[in-house]
């Protein structure tokens, strides 16, 4: 599974990427996480805004910071 | 890179989808999605991603606390891509109800689309304005 954060690299980016490392570890799923903060790489996505997250391409999330339980049922509705 | 994110973000919290279509009515809801944008009003986004199902474009329409969808005519493909995508409408407006008439003239007058920018502001009145910057600024 690849999982990738899009974000300049601001704190509500980081506790995004924190939040998402804290479920991979907890779920013990095996996944690459990147924290993608290249603008143009991240407009390559047509996200409105950042924090996003993207699960095997499909973006999941805009703007906001997800909870841990949104991103429980992104990961796991992918096994 | 964060603080060049949260300006651009705080500027434009009002996600505005023009139908663009081939009509006077539907380049007037381009042009005023267009100045709007320039004004920081809002954030013209594209509405043909929607369309085309891509999800960066799906989710963020989503995730947005403000939203307009500009119609030219009743035909309302913008409505149609919106609803078709399963996005719900936050702010809406048809152009030709503010009493436009649709034809084929694309020479578009000041008076009109200065017209259509306040009609578009007005439909926005009732949404959270400040609330979008804060929740989708990286602050």
């Amino acid at each position: 599974m690849e999982i990738k954060v899009l974000g300049p690299g601001c704190k509500r980016c980081q506790q995004t990427e924190h939040i998402v490392q804290e479920v991979v570890s907890e779920l013990g799923i095996s996944a690459k996480i990147d924290h993608v903060t290249d603008p143009i790489e991240i407009s390559n996505y047509g996200v409105f805004g950042t924090p996003a997250v993207v699960v095997d391409g499909e973006v999941k999330s805009v703007g906001k910071i997800p909870s841990k339980e949104e991103v429980k049922s992104w990961l796991q509705g992918k096994n | 890179m964060s603080q060049q994110c949260c300006e651009v973000q705080q500027n434009g919290n009002v996600m505005i989808l023009a139908c663009s279509g081939g009509s006077n009515v539907g380049q007037l809801s381009n042009q005023a999605a267009v100045e709007l944008t320039k004004e920081g009003f809002g954030k013209m986004f594209c509405l043909t991603g929607i369309g085309g199902h891509l999800s960066g474009f799906v989710q963020s329409a989503k995730d947005v606390p403000a939203m307009i969808a500009i119609d030219g005519c009743s035909v309302g493909c913008a409505k149609a891509i919106l609803e078709h995508a399963e996005i719900p409408l936050k702010a809406y407006l048809v152009i030709t109800d503010l009493g436009i008439e649709k034809n084929k003239n694309f020479d578009l007058d000041r008076e009109t689309i200065e017209k259509v920018k306040n009609a578009v502001k007005s439909a926005c009145k009732d949404l959270p304005r400040g609330v979008g910057s804060k929740s989708v600024c990286c602050g």
